[in-house]
């Protein structure tokens, strides 16, 4: 049965995406999949990278990799909480010509740029920054501290933007939620609360899923955030991709490296697929 | 007012505090009197700003960067039309496993893909420039332009087509003349969207370019070499920019809106 065309057309209009999709996506990954199975300077085939990877003496790329999860866990779980109410208040307690407002408000300091806006953080967060002075003159602070340069800095820059990208994601998602399912929940009795637990929460957590395997995603391939604000102490799995390219041109290792963030992401993926319907994003 | 409402508007209240806190103290320290962007403030100046349009590395990666995120943009909207098209249109067999294809650059990190291609480009011979980096911001711009276009083709749309057809349009004029014309507010928004990220793209375009460079990398590599109030000239006119053109939007719609109501 044809839908509405004539043929040609409707058929081969899928095929220009395809290709780029399979050209410069799908081949870059096997490339890269290839090379890391490679030995840098020689290019013979070898496990070494991998090998390398677990038994490196200083563990460095093993503690790279820990951090990495570590640190998305604790802004992923941090990011949820902290949206979720902002995006209810946003969806249900606003009235509408408000909500439009509220919600360019949200996105606009993100329309700065993504490496100025990093380091602003540490500014905010140096010594003499706002936030110790405003603790120093509440008097909850004796002595100023650097919170700048720290995994929490990293942490902090992260929640920013998440805050943001969930709020968003979880609204879109409440806004969908049919008004009467609440309605008829309120009149069979069921306190605000109640409502809230067994219809709202539950009808939203498509939103949640989405929008929590969006911040892992985005979170555990950033460069930027960790590299500006971490001070260095300790490294993420992307700086420590970037350290091997740009330092040591080994990119054999940053493949292999990749590869086993690849592996992070993918096992996230199937963590979060039976929430996740990607036809809906 | 009830504690129930006080809370909810404290809590807005610091949500927006918290959220616009590192953009006003960039907008702050732009006009820094003194050779570093760091507290304490000392006084207004422009001079700033006045260093910023005379730094031609800074100007030409504002403009490569408008270059890079308009071409790879439109790129990345035309073949997510189409392919939008072709899948809702088209019915091909395993639909679903082609649009999990299409979607599938969503599921990976940035520093994967620019890596792959940076492997790619470099076993192919081909040298890394803006050309390359507008590749790689095609790559990951098209999955959403295709998605964002999917989730508007309905029943409605191909109704009209159809009755194009009957009334002798071919396939090329229906899409055109037709479909086109009626989703161009989602394609001007799958545009928008898609040069937002093209623009603030950074390792992508870090890997993939090598003398012409975009707005983050210069950026990049000036914070690298010192904190330096220009950048917080630069981030604030961009600030400025996005905040003109999103009143602009508004009024075009509002007054779209209008003549409708």
């Amino acid at each position: 049965m044809r839908a509405g065309g004539v043929g040609g057309l409707t058929r081969w209009a899928l095929w220009p995406a395809l290709l780029w999709t399979a050209a410069l996506f799908a081949g870059p990954l096997v490339v890269t999949l290839a090379i890391s199975f490679t030995e840098h300077g020689s290019g013979a085939f070898t496990l070494d990278n991998y090998i390398g990877f677990v038994t490196r003496s200083d563990g460095a790329f093993l503690a790279a990799l820990f951090n990495s999860i570590e640190v998305t866990a604790i802004v992923t779980a941090l990011s949820v909480p902290l949206a979720y109410p902002l995006a209810y208040v946003l969806a249900y307690k606003t009235p509408p010509r408000w909500q439009r407002v509220l919600l360019v408000m949200l996105i606009l300091p993100f329309w700065t740029s993504y490496v100025i806006r990093s380091y602003s953080w540490l500014v905010v967060l140096s010594k003499n920054g706002i936030i110790n002075q405003v603790l120093l003159s509440s008097g909850l602070l004796d002595a100023p501290i650097e919170f700048g340069n720290s995994r929490g800095a990293t942490v902090l820059g992260f929640v920013h933007f998440f805050v943001m990208l969930l709020t968003l994601t979880i609204y879109a998602n409440l806004v969908q939620i049919k008004e009467s399912y609440r309605k008829a929940a309120a009149d069979l009795g069921a306190s605000s609360m109640q409502t809230f637990l067994h219809v709202t929460l539950p009808l939203s957590l498509p939103g949640v899923a989405v929008g929590a395997f969006t911040t892992l995603v985005l979170a555990i391939g950033d460069y930027i955030t960790p590299q500006i604000l971490g001070g260095g102490r300790e490294l993420l799995l992307p700086q420590a991709i970037m350290l091997q390219i740009e330092r040591r041109a080994d990119f054999p290792m940053a493949a292999a490296l990749s590869m086993i963030l690849m592996l992070v992401v993918s096992a996230a993926y199937l963590l979060f697929a039976r929430h996740l319907k990607m036809e809906r994003v | 007012m009830k504690p129930r409402e006080l809370a909810t508007i404290l809590y807005l209240t610091l949500a927006i505090v918290f959220i616009f806190l590192p953009v006003a103290i960039l907008v702050q320290y732009s006009f820094q009197d003194g050779l570093v962007p760091v507290p304490p403030f000392r006084g207004f100046s422009l001079r700033w700003y006045e260093k910023m349009l005379a730094n031609r590395k800074l100007m030409e990666a504002l403009g490569n960067s408008v270059v890079v995120g308009g071409v790879s943009s439109f790129a990345a909207v035309t073949l997510g039309f189409l392919a939008a098209y072709g899948l809702a249109r088209g019915r091909p067999r395993h639909a679903g496993r082609l649009q999990f294809g299409l979607m599938a650059p969503l599921t990976v990190p940035y520093i994967i893909i620019g890596l792959g291609l940076l492997g790619m480009f470099g076993a192919l011979g081909i040298d890394r420039s803006l050309v390359t980096v507008g590749v790689g911001h095609v790559v990951i711009n098209l999955p959403l332009c295709f998605a964002i276009v999917y989730s508007q083709l309905g029943e409605h749309q191909a109704n009209i087509e159809r009755a194009a057809h009957d009334l002798g349009a071919s396939d090329l004029q229906a899409l055109l003349l037709v479909t086109a014309p009626m989703l161009w507010p989602t394609l001007l928004a799958a545009f928008f969207i898609s040069f937002t990220l093209s623009w603030d793209e950074f390792v992508i375009a870090f890997l993939l370019s090598r003398f012409d460079v975009t707005l983050p990398v210069v950026m990049w590599n000036m914070l690298n070499s010192g904190l330096n109030p220009q950048l917080n000239a630069v981030g604030t006119l961009v600030f400025a920019t996005s905040i003109g053109l999103v009143v602009l939007i508004a009024v075009l719609l509002m007054s779209r809106g209008g003549r409708r109501g």
